[in-house]
């Protein structure tokens, strides 16, 4: 089942969008399609708005930092559901730390405001288009953004400690 | 010119006079947690409103990425502390999955048992807050005493009642003692009475009635759109269920109904909640049939790499002192990969999105907390209610500010 969805999705992407396709494979538990940054609002909305495949709940999404990947040290994902026949996909987008700008979702899923807030607050990335991008657990003024793979959760300055004994 | 001035002036005032700014917490005693609501009100009635949520937010996902996979489960805990077992075994569940190790039937029927409860617990707490804060105190202290009797439950299982860090990666950390299947049994006679007792209370009390009906009510569709879950989208009339949708720990083999609301209302959430913990008494029977079934004394997968082994062993066998050491510093080695497992929390899905890169701790840990997602409808679903709506409709969304602000 899962090999006829990531075939059937991989080809409807490719004929809308072509170019702006870029991988597809088959992960663990779930299919997952490479697209091109710029177009993810349109790939989302096509997936929402496809009779066939109508992936019409976000369930989450989330933000990964890759910082030795030159050139692609940030991916998106967006994982999708079909409730109705419960089917799942995840899509990601892929690009690099000097441009940060990613088209927010927010016209298609309500619940992409709080998510979108929530990987902005923590890694920095701008959703265009967002009504309301500000940080959300973290304070105002904190002036970086935490997740991001150069912030040690440890005191980097603390000398007493040596993190490879206490399984760190 | 003057006149002008004048008149956008009084239009100033006008406008003043007519919205007031309500600050509803964050330390408000009716939010039930640390929430602040920026509400614009006329009069009574709420025209707008804007949450600030974070005050208790402790960088989990941060800690997991410093955290071997095996002392992930602690921080688990304290995601949604109602129900605390459900995120255990979420999290146990996604390394399993990663990992593709196999859990034995008997160890899957007990952490059917085991969140199950939690469930009874966590929907006992809720509903009986809905009725406090309709003044009903009564319920509240009376069925509070079987969320107690969860908690001496868990207590005799792993000796912790709310931050319970049941279970470890493979199974359980230790069998059901003879005293935790009284106990069990015990609650199994006394709960279904009590709960009873309960419904009498408020199911068709007029007044309970007249305060939840149509009180902070949500569609269908927009609740979708918010990617709600949990009994808070089963009340807007959609049947989704994760224990059914993508069975885990056997849920497949059991016999239960999912109870569905259709408009949405505070009313519909509580009935939800209500008629679920039938179905989780209903399941909680079925597992202990299905468990006498199984051969005795299994209460762990095969995976001595991730199980602590008992004491005495690891003072008397070296096999098991040389694993006792591997897991507590963190030396297991979990295959590359991403994975996403998402089991029914308390309050909807609960969803751990791991990556791995083969070391000793996940690369990322990513988790989709159902709190977190339906709160941001909050403002939409108290727009036009009244400030006492307002109250009312937090305290039946379920909302818990450790899984919120995680």
């Amino acid at each position: 089942m899962e090999n006829t969805l990531l075939d059937k999705v991989a080809e409807k992407l490719k004929t809308q969008f072509g170019d702006g396709f870029v991988s597809s494979s088959m992960n663990v538990d779930y299919p997952e399609f490479v697209v091109k940054r710029d177009i993810i609002c349109e790939v989302v909305d096509f997936l929402y708005k496809d009779e066939e495949l109508a992936f019409q709940y976000l369930t989450t999404m989330a933000t990964i930092h890759y910082p030795e990947n030159q050139g692609h040290e940030f991916a998106v994902m967006y994982q999708l559901h079909n409730l109705p026949k419960n089917l799942r996909i995840r899509i990601k987008i892929v690009f690099s730390s000097s441009d940060v700008n990613v088209p927010s979702i927010t016209s298609v899923f309500s619940a992409a405001n709080w998510m979108e807030r929530q990987e902005y607050d923590f890694f920095g990335i701008i959703f265009r288009g967002h009504p309301n991008l500000k940080r959300i657990l973290n304070m105002d003024d904190l002036g970086y953004h935490p997740m991001r793979k150069e912030y040690a959760l440890e005191d980097g300055t603390r000398e007493d400690k040596a993190d490879k004994m206490f399984g760190r | 010119m003057s006149k002008d001035k004048n008149t956008n002036k009084n239009q100033e005032l006008i406008e003043e006079k007519e919205y007031s700014t309500l600050n509803l917490g964050p330390t408000h005693p009716a939010t039930h947690g640390i929430f602040q609501n920026v509400l614009k009100m006329d009069g009574e009635i709420i025209m707008d409103s804007e949450a600030t949520v974070g005050y208790i937010h402790r960088a989990f996902e941060k800690l997991a990425e410093r955290r071997p996979y095996y002392q992930i489960t602690p921080i688990t805990d304290r995601l949604n502390y109602c129900s605390s077992p459900i995120n255990n075994m979420g999290w146990h569940m996604t390394v399993e999955k990663l990992m593709g190790i196999e859990i034995p039937k008997r160890v899957q029927y007990m952490r059917v048992i085991i969140m199950e409860l939690a469930r009874i617990a966590d929907h006992v707490i809720c509903n009986s807050v809905i009725g406090v804060d309709t003044g009903a105190m009564t319920g509240f202290l009376y069925i509070f005493q079987m969320r107690e009797r969860i908690y001496d439950i868990y207590e005799e299982l792993c000796g912790a009642r709310l931050t319970t860090n049941i279970g470890r990666i493979g199974g359980l950390e230790r069998d059901f003692s003879p005293k935790a299947w009284d106990l069990l049994d015990k609650f199994l006679k006394d709960f279904p009475p009590a709960l009873k007792e309960f419904e009498n209370l408020l199911m068709r009390n007029r007044i309970f009635m007249d305060r939840t009906v149509n009180c902070g009510p949500i569609s269908a569709e927009r609740a979708l759109n918010y990617s709600f879950s949990g009994p808070n989208l089963r009340a807007a009339g959609v049947d989704y269920d994760v224990r059914v949708m993508n069975p885990y720990s056997s849920y497949e083999e059991f016999d239960f109904i999912i109870p569905v609301g259709t408009q949405g209302d505070t009313y519909d959430r509580f009935m939800v909640r209500q008629q679920e913990m039938w179905e989780s008494v209903k399941i909680i029977n079925q597992a202990i049939a299905k468990i006498k079934k199984e051969p005795a004394g299994v209460y762990h997968a095969d995976v001595p790499e991730f199980f602590l082994p008992p004491k005495e062993e690891v003072y008397n066998n070296m096999e098991a002192l040389i694993y006792h050491f591997k897991i507590v510093m963190g030396e297991t080695e979990i295959p590359k990969g991403e994975v996403y497992h998402a089991v029914e929390g308390g309050n909807g899905e609960l969803g751990f999105y791991l990556i791995s890169d083969g070391g000793r701790t996940p690369y990322r840990l990513h988790m989709r907390r159902p709190c977190f997602i339906y709160y941001q409808a909050y403002a939409e679903m108290i727009k036009g209610q009244m400030l006492s709506d307002a109250i009312l409709t937090m305290s039946s969304m379920n909302v818990i500010a450790g899984e919120l602000d995680a």
